[in-house]
């Protein structure tokens, strides 16, 4: 019995979503587990009463029966309606709805790594820490082929493509490690694209943030603070002022507005649409524009990813800022209204700015 | 049935009877052939040395991951071996096995046609295989591929830098082997059939040929440009695919899975009608519900065609996209539902024959059964999250395929032997191989399920960061190695059937059909003396009758044993 100790036979449910998942799983296992002795059974003892010879009542067989045909083929088609809305549900409500109020981190794929990235500019390679029971949203890209961010014990799971920002939540609810792997072949060294999530007690991470991940090197920059960087270096703001002008529509308010383009559509302005217009501008072009800002296709993921999280930042002068426009995590330290202003934030943070920004402490 | 039966027996030419294999002796002769059966029979072996090919390369796999450290292979070369693995399998057994060798051999007899409707057709399709299975070959001995048989981009079309161009090309041609097999298969069902075989008349595995040559028609195009679009991109750097160049990369996931999902029914289709053929012979039974059967298979290869996006729940295809293809997936299960249980009805107040045909026929319908409802957590969409590219996926294809696929592929070639060669083989060792391959699998795939929902991703080399899942994997190496041997098995005792195996006669099983009661075994070039009539319903059995005979029979043993006993005393 020795052999089998410790043998695994399910996943750690570690996330909120396991044991959901779980009851789904086992749901449709017992359902399998009836169909197949059912069938085979029936099959079975069919063989050892029919073997030819056996003395049996043969007589007046069946060659086909509609009524049975319905009926079997009517009890599975409503089980799997059944199970189709389940899990739909699950999947729609659950797995693909995006939590508000979650901690977000950014991850970069690439051959064979992970790159994740939080809001205040701590940066780890394929090791994340996170709080226990607080909602994580990953905004995913690759810098190379498709990836796919797994976290068996979270029953999480999306691919991480190229070109396009996907996104995966998760609440852990357990202390301890975790796999984080990926799941979707990258070539050579695929089985080694392999790193823990470190789920830690919500006092120790805020510690941990304080400490800048342990790490006692200080957090340079946080991304909206990268981002503005860049912002200043590619000269943004010399076409998106603080208000719309002949060269280039304003930022401001941008993330989560509608978009009207020149050919007709309109287009919700998400990050995939703000790393679109990046990297490739002359293929969506706002209306009353024309194609004519250059590609800045040769910025590196991660600072593109800075960029839009500056963009993201930037609010109307006068008006109101959207409250989505920042994440949780930087409302505790509020922008001041000299900050929503385009050109003043990029004064402040364009210049280099090295090792005396306060860390992840002073903002709790 | 009319029979020209007499006729044949009755006119022996110069003492041997001639038949389509000693009709003509010279190499050039098999080479050159537009016979229907010469060319199943190259088929056989072409695609047996690709079953060998294949099979080693999965030995490497499996012998390498009995350990998490990866000792004997590097990275790369383990990924080579998945990758020739799936593409040889795939691409070179699994797609030509039950079509382009069984289905060559029996479909033109089956309904009563003197060979296929483009013998020369027929010809040019093995030579495409030939050209594309040597290119393939050629492209494994220069360093092979490690992209997966999937081919998915940016990685084929701009990351790889091992063979893809070859192989890439070296599958498209093998497309069009099956192009042509399939259009010839459509064309001869539709304008061949002899007089009085009606559509409702045709055996389920003429049905079943057909529905799977529609699929093979209407996707395996879609597949050949796919793959040249990966072509172009990758050597003329034109911009399809990849973001970089200004392409997308999940395009390619929605052409590719257009064809290679309705593939696994071109792979599942054809088995699935020579089983049906095997329960109504050895239940001697007609099989129940034959016209929903029929139809079961159209309708799976239609409903198949609409639900390549269930491998994409999680590429960010949209939501709602998600929902369609989740519903139709589970849609698409009820046909083969309907199919399993018509098939255990057929049993019952049958006159069941335990030959090995029977035993592959029944193991099919257990492997079938579990590959089919683990299908069920693949529709779902949130049971897919956890489950997609890890080994769950591994152990519900393979059950599909390989449960489903060749053991309908083994059970039929068991079943026709006697009439493509004229010998029996050995039923000792045909039932224990059966049985060996039932048990060997199971031990092979059903681990693989448990690594899969404990979430070990598939085409992982090492797992040194999860050594608990060891125990699983060497389980399943261990079931590989029993699998292995009931595969071997048979390439001993088939081939030893033809040299000492006794005589079949034209129909050894007691089956009915065209080919086992209007022709000899193995038989002539032109089939039938003369066009066979048919007047009767097709699996025109009596289980009553048969089995009153073979009681009769025993009783009649029985009696004489006992009448010899007191005299031996």
């Amino acid at each position: 019995m020795n052999l089998f100790r410790g043998l695994p036979i399910y996943p750690e449910p570690a996330s909120e979503n396991a044991l959901r998942y779980d009851l789904l799983f086992w749901t449709i296992t017992l359902l399998s587990f009836f169909f197949f002795v059912l069938v085979g059974g029936l099959a079975l003892y069919f063989v050892a009463k029919y073997r030819s010879g056996s003395n049996v009542v043969r007589s007046n067989p069946m060659d086909h029966h509609t009524g049975l045909e319905i009926l079997w083929s009517g009890i599975p088609i409503l089980l799997a309606l059944a199970v189709f809305a389940w899990s739909t549900n699950n999947f729609v409500n659950h797995q693909r709805r995006m939590p508000k109020d979650a901690l977000e981190v950014f991850v970069i794929g690439k051959r064979w790594m992970w790159h994740l990235q939080h809001m205040n500019g701590i940066r780890e390679n394929n090791e994340l820490h996170v709080p226990v029971g607080t909602p994580v949203k990953m905004t995913m890209i690759s810098q190379d082929v498709i990836h796919a961010m797994y976290l068996p014990d979270f029953r999480a799971q999306f691919h991480v493509v190229p070109g396009r920002y996907t996104e995966l939540h998760f609440t852990p609810t357990k202390v301890g490690r975790f796999k984080m792997l990926c799941a979707m072949h990258c070539g050579t060294k695929h089985s080694e694209m392999v790193g823990f999530v470190h789920v830690m007690e919500k006092a120790e991470f805020a510690r941990w943030l304080e400490n800048g991940g342990n790490r006692n090197i200080p957090v340079a920059l946080d991304m909206k603070e990268r981002g503005a960087q860049v912002w200043a270096e590619k000269n943004c703001g010399n076409c998106h002022g603080d208000s719309d002008n002949v060269r280039g529509p304003s930022l401001a308010g941008l993330m989560g507005s509608k978009r009207q383009m020149t050919d007709g559509t309109t287009v919700l302005a998400d990050r995939t649409y703000v790393r679109d217009s990046i990297t490739a501008p002359w293929r969506q072009i706002t209306q009353g524009y024309r194609a004519e800002m250059p590609e800045y296709s040769n910025l590196t993921e991660p600072d593109i990813l800075a960029l839009t999280a500056f963009i993201e930042s930037l609010t109307k002068p006068s008006g109101e800022a959207p409250a989505d426009a920042l994440s949780p995590r930087d409302k505790t330290r509020p922008l001041t209204s000299a900050d929503d202003n385009v050109t003043d934030i990029a004064n402040k943070y364009g210049k280099p700015v090295v090792g005396q920004q306060q860390l992840g402490g002073s903002r709790k | 049935m009319s029979t020209t039966l007499q006729e044949q027996i009755a006119s022996p030419e110069r003492g041997v009877k001639k038949n389509y294999l000693n009709a003509d002796h010279t190499i050039a002769s098999w080479l050159l052939t537009t016979d229907h059966k010469r060319i199943a029979v190259l088929y056989l072996v072409s695609i047996s040395i690709m079953f060998f090919i294949g099979s080693i390369a999965a030995a490497f796999v499996r012998f390498e991951l009995t350990s998490p450290y990866g000792q004997w292979l590097t990275s790369e070369q383990y990924n080579k071996m998945f990758t020739a693995h799936g593409v040889v399998m795939i691409f070179f057994f699994l797609i030509p096995s039950v079509p382009a060798v069984l289905g060559n051999f029996v479909l033109p007899m089956a309904i009563g046609a003197r060979d296929l409707a483009f013998p020369r057709l027929n010809l040019l399709s093995w030579y495409f295989f030939v050209i594309a299975a040597v290119l393939m070959l050629a492209t494994l001995a220069m360093g092979g591929i490690d992209t997966g048989w999937t081919f998915y981009t940016p990685l084929s079309s701009l990351y790889s830098d091992t063979q893809v161009t070859m192989a890439l090309v070296a599958a498209f041609i093998a497309g069009f082997s099956s192009i042509f097999t399939g259009l010839n298969f459509v064309a001869t069902v539709h304008k061949m059939r002899a007089p009085g075989m009606t559509w409702f008349r045709m055996p389920l595995f003429v049905w079943g040929s057909y529905a799977t040559s529609l699929v093979i028609l209407l996707g395996t195009p879609v597949v050949a440009i796919t793959l040249l679009l990966v072509l172009f991109e990758r050597v003329f750097k034109i911009g399809i695919f990849s973001p970089e160049l200004g392409g997308d990369p999940v395009l390619f996931q929605h052409m590719f899975w257009f064809y290679s999902h309705p593939a696994v029914y071109i792979m599942i289709l054809p088995a699935m009608g020579v089983v049906s053929e095997l329960f109504a012979c050895f239940s001697r039974r007609r099989v129940f519900g034959y016209e929903f059967v029929a139809f079961s298979s159209l309708g799976i290869a239609s409903l198949g065609f609409l639900v390549w996006g269930h491998h994409m729940f999680l590429s960010s295809q949209s939501v709602f996209q998600g929902v369609v293809f989740s519903l139709l997936s589970f849609m698409v299960a009820i046909p083969s539902a309907v199919k399993a249980f018509n098939w255990t009805v057929t049993l019952y107040k049958g006159s069941v024959h335990l030959t090995t045909p029977m035993i592959y026929a029944l193991a099919f319908l257990g492997l079938f059964l579990i590959g089919g409802l683990t299908g069920l957590y693949l529709a779902s969409m949130d049971t897919d999250v956890h489950l997609t590219g890890t080994y769950f996926i591994v152990a519900h294809f393979h059950y599909v395929m390989v449960g489903g696929g060749i053991l309908g592929f083994l059970g039929g070639l068991h079943f026709w032997w006697p009439k493509m060669f004229g010998r029996m083989y050995s039923e000792f060792w045909g039932r224990l191989s059966a049985l060996i391959v039932f048990v060997g699998f199971n031990f092979t795939f059903f681990p693989q399920f448990m690594l899969g929902y404990l979430g070990m991703p598939r085409r992982y080399h090492l797992y040194a960061f999860a050594p608990e899942w060891q125990f699983y994997n060497v389980l399943s190496t261990a079931g590989a190695t029993v699998l292995g041997v009931g595969f071997l098995l048979p390439a001993f005792y088939l081939t030893a059937s033809l040299v000492k195996g006794k005589k079949a006669g034209p129909n050894p099983w007691g089956a009915k059909g065209l080919e086992w009661e209007n022709a000899d075994s193995p038989p002539i070039t032109e089939n039938f003396e003369r066009i066979p009539i048919v007047t009767g319903q097709v699996y025109d059995y009596d289980a009553e009758e048969d089995s009153r005979l073979i009681r009769a029979e025993l009783d009649d043993h029985e009696r004489r044993d006992k009448a010899h006993l007191p005299g031996e005393h």
